[in-house]
């Protein structure tokens, strides 16, 4: 019996560390949803309605759920760029607000995107809290920051100030932010393409290019 | 203490210390797996280590060799206590492939990536003192079974 023993020890711990391996990725396999019917773009209006970059009609939309205090998300927003002016036409991009609770500043920088967008800005002041993230996330004061931004991308600077502070501004990051947590988001950026959410080994350019292609096809064929 | 009982209680002390490292190796590679790593909302200072292009060998997660490593240390440390006389040599060598492997991840986040991730600082402790244990290792034989 003592001949077998080291092997029935070592089998019993590679079982264990199978078994746990699986509980543990079951329990943290990020389980989102696809964007419901009545929660498509076209159905929502007021505080939940999104900004869209792009052809309004674009046959692919790319919708982000967004942390602006979060380094992939930064990296994610160059990669942005490069899309766009590959598809052109045929893509529209929709950000959504998810600041996480962990990331200090994420929902200051949320607002004054926000407050940016009430001047018609969203998408430049967006541009620059990505482009200028490894400053203001070690920044003591934020706001002076923000509100430096909110100056050279030509915001009326007192209706700024006071936008970061509405409860317009607060309504929007808030129902960004609700309907993610309803899609059950968890990280940033989480990505959905034509409604359906862009799958963890598909995080990466050529992932997302084959997703965007995939759906251009789909299109085609309907 | 006899030289044999010194020896049993290394092998048997290298067998928890595996354990320990095992299930921090395990714990990464599930984070690698489910993309935690790759955004945000997991562990905040894993992020641009295991993040990084050092985190992965041919879009392999590194973490899952340490899975391997580990589970090695454990298996040639439990033959070993058991007396499998070739158990020892490959004990250690493999445990002296581990070590060459956390001096250079501890370059990689001190001098490349200037972060440390908690996770790979607790393997990297775990592997010197695996080192440390065959170190202490009594020369000599073990008695053979096989």
């Amino acid at each position: 019996m003592k001949r077998y023993l080291p092997f029935v020890i070592v089998a019993v711990v590679a079982v264990a560390t199978i078994g746990s391996g699986a509980l543990l990725y079951r329990a943290k396999r990020p389980h989102v949803l696809s964007i419901p019917e009545d929660k498509t773009l076209s159905a929502k209006s007021g505080p939940e309605s999104p900004h869209i970059r792009g052809n309004p009609d674009a046959p692919v939309t790319l919708e982000e759920y967004g942390d602006f205090q979060c380094p992939p998300c930064s990296m994610f927003a160059a990669f942005l760029g490069q899309l766009e002016k590959e598809y052109e036409s045929r893509l529209r991009v929709v950000f959504r607000n998810f600041p996480l609770a962990m990331h200090e500043h994420a929902r200051e920088a949320a607002l004054a995107a926000e407050a940016a967008g009430l001047q018609g800005r969203f998408w430049e002041m967006h541009d620059v809290l990505y482009r200028e993230q490894e400053t203001w996330s070690k920044a003591p004061n934020v706001r002076e920051l923000f509100e430096s931004y909110a100056g050279t991308i030509g915001l009326d600077l007192n209706k700024f100030k006071n936008d970061m502070d509405s409860e317009q501004a607060k309504a929007r990051v808030d129902a960004d932010r609700h309907r993610g947590e309803s899609l059950g988001i968890q990280t940033t950026p989480t990505l959905f393409i034509n409604n359906q959410p862009l799958e963890t080994k598909d995080k990466n350019p050529e992932g997302i290019r084959a997703e965007i292609n995939a759906a251009l096809e789909k299109k085609s064929q309907t | 203490m006899t030289v044999s009982r010194f020896r049993t209680i290394i092998y048997i002390v290298a067998a928890i210390v595996s354990l320990a490292g095992l299930a921090d190796a395990t714990y990464l590679t599930v984070q690698a797996l489910t993309g935690e790593t790759l955004g945000c909302g997991g562990s905040a200072d894993c992020f641009k280590v295991l993040g990084s292009a050092y985190a992965r060998v041919a879009g392999i997660p590194v973490a899952s060799f340490g899975v391997l490593a580990y589970f090695s240390v454990f298996t040639f440390a439990t033959f070993a206590l058991f007396g499998y006389a070739r158990a020892r040599i490959f004990l250690i060598l493999t445990i002296g492939a581990m070590f060459l492997a956390t001096l250079w991840f501890l370059y990689v986040q001190a001098f490349l990536l200037h972060a440390y991730c908690r996770y790979c600082l607790f393997s990297a402790a775990t592997t010197f003192l695996l080192a440390g244990l065959v170190i202490a290792l009594p020369p000599g034989r073990e008695r053979s079974v096989a």
